[in-house]
């Protein structure tokens, strides 16, 4: 279900953790198995966690498949649903709505063709609203992908950026 | 010890006691729905919150330690508003549908908010709908909107039930509790939950709709399934069991009750009861009345013995029988000089009961078992034997007792082992043994068996260094050692691991009252209460060498014996087959040729006796059916009929004095056996051997009737297990269609190989009706492609 490499990236998160704590690493272990789907899976269906990898997620590191699935749906960044090839989530948040980062919203849903919540039709891009990331003086902030943070989203550096991800 | 006040009334409490622990000691209750005295804190429901003097805000009862001097007011104008806020916010969500819901009428949340709340709400908006979850079908939770997310039931599967099968997912106003997805929830003890459930988020499936909570009158009465003997309380309507609870004993049950005790009830009302005596006459069944019945019965036993003598009448009386009705049954048999009576029918070791020189028990109370620092557990697959005793191991494991494991499967036993060994039946004798010869070694002392044949490997060592490091250690035989075909040796040494150690040993008693049978002299060489007898033969020598008459107590011969092709074959070949049942089940129409309506446990009085040599007597909770009576009784008229002397008994209390003053049943328990020779060589390989346990709700007459219960993952046909180098070597892939083949007998069912097995092993689970034809439990088995 698992790529070599993502099972020994996963093996290092476990040796982290104390033997009688090693449930903890079920956060990590989450999100290493959602970048490995990220970056294989070829339609936004793969893109995602669903119930088989977050059974296999468990019983790799051998907690209850239902504990893995409590920590996967309690934090949003683990996506559960659908997702694009790039996922650009634009803080909408009262500082960056102060610099722009509503229109920075907007500016990419009319260039992209789609709303926020939505993926687009041939499954390249999603685009959603997201919450303050910390970093307010860089605004308007988006976060491409779940790890990568982008600042100061004028429309010209939208234009850039996007123009990156053809 | 701190010295603190709760409503002005002055207290001592332990150190790390927390306020509401103080509070429920003082008699001063504190509304709660997430606090569980026997589960963890998690301090989400606030409906606990109280005033502490000193503190600058209520307090959570069931997470704040009380402290030297602390002053508590649980009913002080800042606690009163703080409760009446927390029920404001717990009913915006929950949908009010008291009229239509199950838990109406003993709801914790209805009662607390009449009691705690106001009487109206400022919340005027939508309310959310959360959609009904499947857990499988014991455990209802149609209507999860009415969830107050206390986590109870995410906290009783992970924490005592061992393995989190429900959680709940989202988060904030999102948060749901489920099962994971696509899953149901399949714990031995997942029944539990409905009665944690403070709603009626999940409710009892096979309960639901049928009755109203204040229509019930309750009633005692004691688990008749396995030999933990539950304490219930039996829940009647007109003269029906509705449903049954568990009646809190700490000593035994603690709240908890399995799913076999909860929900095997149904089999109390099944379409399959006896309600007329029944004879069988030219290959037909017909009705008939009591007395042409017994009749009947006499003459056919009076024939039989006048015809090939009193050698050739077996008694075969299941330990799901009370003490009373294994007393009559007897001394109706040894009065009417046959010798042949039995209630170990799954015991294939007819050496036993010679040996025998009390009744095989726990060794110790259930209590102080799980008190142990070090266990040893051989031959038992717990979770499915005993559940509930499985769970509070557990609960010891983390407590600090070591649990040391010698099976013939790894079985999931959701807690951390100290050793294992898993070995095939075959080799369960020497496994001990090599345990025993460990032992000798670290003590330093002779043994007087002959272990030279054993060779200690790593797992024996640590288990018998485990067992040697404290002095309070106990050894237990389960049901896979019991129905093995060198239980003696087993227990044997036992009792010589036990001598060297100074542990304890006994056996997990199979049946609600295995224990009273053998006190009651159900046994074919002891009599009540231990009294010398003519012995006579057991339960397996007298299927192996069939008789011309067979008495059946309760018992159904393809399910309830150790071998059940071999069982129905002597049945079959008896001039005449008498049986004593509640259920006019398809192998006695078959085999038998008269059935007499007696009743189970619900509709008799009666006692068991159990593992720990407890003896619990119940009264009937309702009226027989139809025109059963209880066995007691029908085995005194027999007696009467008969003309057999003492046989002049009014009432199961009479009977029950009649035994009882022949001795003390605690003085009468003993597991050492009178001769302690045993082979310990493991016999070398010969071709597979069956591991046949019986299934988790095919273990009596009544929870197989339970159509709930059938209808769960243990209940389901039985798949043949093997080890993956034996798959790989038979060429078999998971899903298979194979035929295993014993004696006469071959069945076809699916294979999987399945990691837990040692080689060699066949585990094909018996009593189900798919593996009845089959033969002995742990015998050698054939297995080809289907």
């Amino acid at each position: 279900m698992l790529s070599a490499e993502s099972l020994a990236k996963i093996d290092r998160e476990l040796a982290k953790y104390p033997a009688d704590q090693f449930r903890s690493a079920a956060m990590s272990a989450l999100r290493i198995a959602l970048t490995e789907r990220r970056e294989t899976g070829a339609t936004p269906e793969e893109r995602c966690l669903n119930a088989d990898v977050i059974e296999f997620v468990a019983n790799y590191i051998g907690i209850p498949p239902v504990a893995a699935y409590e920590v996967a749906t309690f934090y949003n960044m683990y996506d559960m649903k659908p997702v694009g090839k790039y996922k650009i989530t634009v803080c909408t948040n009262l500082p960056c709505a102060l610099q722009g980062g509503v229109n920075a919203a907007q500016y990419i849903s009319g260039k992209l063709g789609i709303a926020l919540g939505e993926t687009s039709a041939d499954g390249k891009y999603t685009l959603l609203e997201g919450e303050c990331m910390g970093a307010c003086g860089d605004a308007p902030v988006l976060l491409l992908n779940n790890h990568k943070m982008c600042s100061f989203m004028t429309p010209e550096a939208i234009d850039k950026k996007l123009a990156e991800l053809e | 010890m701190l010295e603190i006040e709760i409503d002005g009334k002055k207290l001592t409490v332990n150190q790390g006691s927390t306020i509401i622990d103080a509070a429920h000691t003082a008699g001063t209750y504190i509304p709660h729905f997430c606090y569980h005295k026997k589960l963890s804190i998690a301090a989400n429901c606030r409906m606990c919150l109280v005033e502490v003097e000193k503190a600058p805000k209520p307090l959570p009862a069931c997470a704040t330690p009380v402290t030297d001097g602390m002053k508590v007011h649980t009913a002080s104008p800042l606690a009163k508003k703080a409760q009446q806020g927390v029920m404001e916010f717990l009913l915006i969500n929950h949908p009010l549908d008291c009229p239509i819901c199950d838990q109406g009428g003993e709801c914790q949340l209805q009662d607390l908010a009449v009691g705690y709340g106001n009487s109206g709400s400022r919340y005027q908006e939508e309310k959310r709908v959360v959609v009904g979850k499947d857990m499988g079908p014991l455990v209802s939770a149609e209507e999860m909107s009415r969830c107050i997310h206390c986590t109870r039931c995410v906290r009783f599967t992970d924490e005592i039930g061992g393995f989190q099968e429900i959680g709940m997912a989202n988060r904030s106003e999102f948060s749901e509790i489920m099962p994971y997805l696509g899953k149901t929830v399949n714990s031995e003890i997942s029944g539990n939950v409905i009665d944690l459930c403070p709603v009626g988020a999940l409710t009892s499936k096979p309960f639901r709709y049928s009755t109203r909570a204040w229509e019930l009158s309750r009633r005692k009465s004691v688990s008749p399934h396995d030999g933990l003997g539950a304490n219930l309380i039996v829940q009647v309507k007109q003269n029906e069991v509705m449903r049954v609870l568990p009646l809190e004993n700490e000593a035994i049950n603690e709240c908890w009750l399995a799913d076999r005790d909860r929900f095997s009830y149904e089999g109390l009302n099944s379409a399959e009861r006896l309600h007329k005596p029944m004879i069988k006459f030219d290959g037909k069944w017909h009705e008939t009345d009591w007395q042409t019945a017994l009749e009947y019965v006499v003459k056919g036993l009076n024939g039989v013995s006048a015809d090939h003598g009193k050698d050739a009448i077996g008694f075969l009386t299941s330990p799901h029988s009370t003490t009373e009705e294994l007393y009559l049954a007897q001394k109706l048999a040894r009065s009417f000089g046959v010798n042949n009576i039995d209630a170990a029918l799954r015991r294939s070791d007819s050496r036993v009961s010679a040996a025998q020189q009390g009744a095989l028990w726990l060794g110790s109370s259930i209590t102080e078992l799980a008190a142990a620092k070090s266990l040893l557990v051989v031959g038992s697959s717990q979770r499915q034997e005993q559940p509930l005793l499985a769970s509070r191991i557990r609960q010891s494991v983390k407590k600090g007792t070591q649990l040391n494991v010698i099976h013939v499967a790894d079985d999931e036993l959701f807690t951390t082992l100290n050793a294992k060994l898993i070995v095939s039946p075959a080799a369960l004798v020497n496994g001990l043994a090599q345990v025993l010869k460990a032992a000798v070694s670290i003590k330093g002392v002779e043994s007087t068996l002959d272990l030279s044949a054993a060779n200690v490997g790593e797992q024996a060592q640590a288990i018998a260094a485990s067992l040697c490091a404290t002095d309070n250690a106990a050894i237990i035989l389960g049901n896979v050692a019991q129905h093995h075909p060198a239980f003696s040796e087993l227990l044997s040494l036992a009792q010589e691991l036990s001598r060297i150690t100074g542990a304890r040993f006994g056996i997990t008693a199979e049946a609600a009252n295995s224990v009273g049978a053998d006190v009651a002299g159900a046994n074919p060489a002891r009599g009540p209460m231990g009294a010398a007898v003519t012995a006579g033969l057991s339960a397996a020598a007298m299927l192996a060498a069939p008789r011309k008459a067979y008495f059946l107590l309760n018992a159904e011969a393809e399910a309830d014996t150790y071998n059940g092709q071999q069982a129905v074959a002597a049945m079959k070949q008896a001039a005449t087959v008498i049986a004593l049942t509640a259920y006019k089940g398809a192998g006695l129409l078959d085999y038998a040729d008269v059935l007499l309506p007696v009743a189970p446990f619900s509709e008799t009085a009666g006692s068991f006796v159990n593992m720990e040599g407890k003896l619990q007597s119940f009264n009937g909770v309702v009226r027989p059916q139809g025109e059963a009576r209880p066995a007691w009784k029908v085995l005194r008229v027999l007696g009467n009929m008969l003309s057999l002397d003492g046989f002049e008994q009014n009432s199961a209390e009479d009977v029950r004095a009649e035994l009882l003053a022949k001795g003390d049943i605690a003085a009468k328990l003993n597991n050492a056996l009178a001769s302690t020779a045993a082979n310990v060589a493991a016999p070398a390989a010969a071709g597979l051997v069956r591991v046949g346990e019986v299934p988790l709700y095919h273990a009596d007459p009544i929870c197989r009737r339970a159509p709930s219960l059938q209808q769960t993952e243990a209940a389901a046909t039985p798949v043949v297990r093997v080890s993956p180098a034996d798959a790989a070597r038979l060429g078999l892939n998971d899903g298979d269609a194979v035929v295993v083949e014993q004696g006469s007998a071959s069945v076809s069912l699916q294979v999987r190989a399945d990691k837990a097995l040692a080689e060699g092993v066949v585990r094909v689970a018996a009593a189900h009706p798919a593996t009845q034809a089959l033969a002995g439990m742990f015998e050698p088995i054939q297995i080809k492609r289907g």
